[in-house]
């Protein structure tokens, strides 16, 4: 059985009042040690800042586990839900206080940007492996693209800028195989 | 395609910084929807097939925790009754295999009965209700089905075209059991005139894929004497599975 999908529409300028909530960019529980903070700017082709944009950020928990946990729209301060979500400001940027992943080293990041007709999914390294199917396939000049820069006396903080188009441009991604866990047909 | 011509840019509402103003080829002879051109990649995706452990293999989980049950009534949590046609909206969200979702997040949002949505940037000079502000959410049952009350929401000037509106829409966001599956889309009426004249609707450019988006009217869904029932059925998939018929 094969169902067709859904279409994509285009999010529109008006989601503010329903997609956004308090906290979503505080995925890190309040005071732990481990927090780390990934920061920066979507920026459009010419260079412009680009607000009003949905990032959604969704990893495994520091011990490597993907189970995730519900509570990331009320939170409560102490669970690790692995699910954040932010909306880029007036200038483009976003914040993102999270948990170090364990396991591979990045965070998936999808992107619901104003003026597509879908949304994007990227990587955030915040480290590349030994070994990365992904990363191996790039040219070495695109790669840079999708690893997060720790910053200079910046305490456990990276810098990691998105571009939509032109020079520079980041590493967008498709699922061929659709991404989906196999189960019973 | 209209994609490839010249593209004029207005601004504001769905269609916000768009391009169309001239006539195009899609079925009501306005020009689809293609977006915000500096905003497209240049680069085409990179396809990635997924490893087993892959973070993307698996995607958030949402409970009682984040949505409470008057949330998925949105003519509730205000001191009176919204103006409007009072509607229910109800389907089930499945996977490509025709698997319920189960337990998974549905946002809902919209303008309210004259067309307007509590927005800074949106100036339409359409009053604002006070006792409506157009977000819901829920979270599917174990069939995978999800219900909202709500309001039919008014049609809206699209400025990206001389003398175009918007039919009557409801934005939804959904959550599958992959994070690939990620859906963001909109949900329209049935019988609607102004479907064929809308650049957004248009601009999904397979027939049947633009169907798919068209509720049905089902009075097993109503609420007698108090609200009329749409029925919307949504099928996750992959990012890929619609690619082309989206024309990106
Ligand atoms: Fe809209």
């Amino acid at each position: 059985m094969s169902l067709p999908a859904t279409p994509s529409q285009t999010i529109g300028p008006f989601h503010g009042t329903a997609l956004p909530f308090p906290g979503g960019g505080e995925a890190a529980p309040v005071g732990h040690p481990d927090t780390i903070t990934v920061h920066g700017c979507l920026s459009d082709g010419d260079g412009a800042p680009v607000p009003e944009a949905l990032l959604e950020f969704w990893q495994a928990a520091p011990d490597g586990s993907l189970v995730g946990a519900p509570g990331s729209l009320r939170r409560d301060g102490a669970a690790f839900t692995g699910f954040g979500r932010v909306v880029t400001r007036d200038d483009g940027r976003y914040t993102l206080r999270t948990l170090p992943p364990g396991g591979a080293p990045y965070l998936a990041l999808c992107l619901l940007v104003p003026g597509l007709t879908r949304h994007l999914f990227t990587r955030v390294y915040l480290a590349f492996p030994e070994h990365d199917p992904l990363i191996e396939a790039l040219p070495p000049a695109r790669r840079a693209t999708l690893l997060a820069a720790p910053e200079a006396g910046g305490h456990r903080t990276y810098r990691f800028d998105i571009r939509l188009r032109g020079g520079a441009e980041t590493v967008f991604l498709a699922f061929p195989d659709r991404g989906g866990r196999p189960g019973p047909p | 395609m209209a994609a490839s011509e010249p593209l004029v840019q207005g601004t504001g509402r769905d269609g916000a910084g768009f391009a169309g103003v001239t006539a195009g080829d899609g079925p009501g002879g306005v020009r689809p929807y293609v977006g915000r051109v500096e905003r497209h990649p240049l680069q085409p995706p990179v396809p990635l097939v997924l490893d087993p452990d892959a973070v993307e293999r698996r995607a958030p989980v949402f409970g009682a925790a984040d949505v409470s049950p008057l949330d998925a009534d949105l003519t509730l949590g205000h001191r009176g009754e919204p103006l409007g046609e009072r509607i229910t909206v109800g389907g089930r969200v499945l996977d490509g295999r025709g698997r319920p979702v189960r337990g998974q997040l549905v946002e809902l949002w919209q303008a309210n009965a004259a067309g307007r949505y509590v927005h800074r940037a949106d100036r339409h000079a359409a009053p604002l209700d006070p006792n409506f502000t157009g977000a819901g959410r829920c979270l599917t049952d174990d069939d995978g089905r999800y219900r909202f009350t709500t309001i039919r929401p008014g049609a809206y000037p699209d400025v990206t075209h001389h003398n175009a509106w918007r039919p009557s829409h409801l934005h939804f966001s959904l959550f599958g059991t992959a994070f690939t599956q990620r859906l963001v889309t909109q949900m329209y009426f049935p019988g609607d005139p102004l479907l064929p004249h809308d650049s957004i609707w248009t601009s999904v450019r397979d027939a049947s894929a633009r169907r798919r988006l068209v509720a049905a009217y089902d009075p097993g869904l109503n609420e007698p004497e108090r609200s009329l029932g749409y029925r919307w059925d949504i099928v996750l998939d992959g990012p890929d599975a619609t690619w082309a018929e989206e024309g990106r």
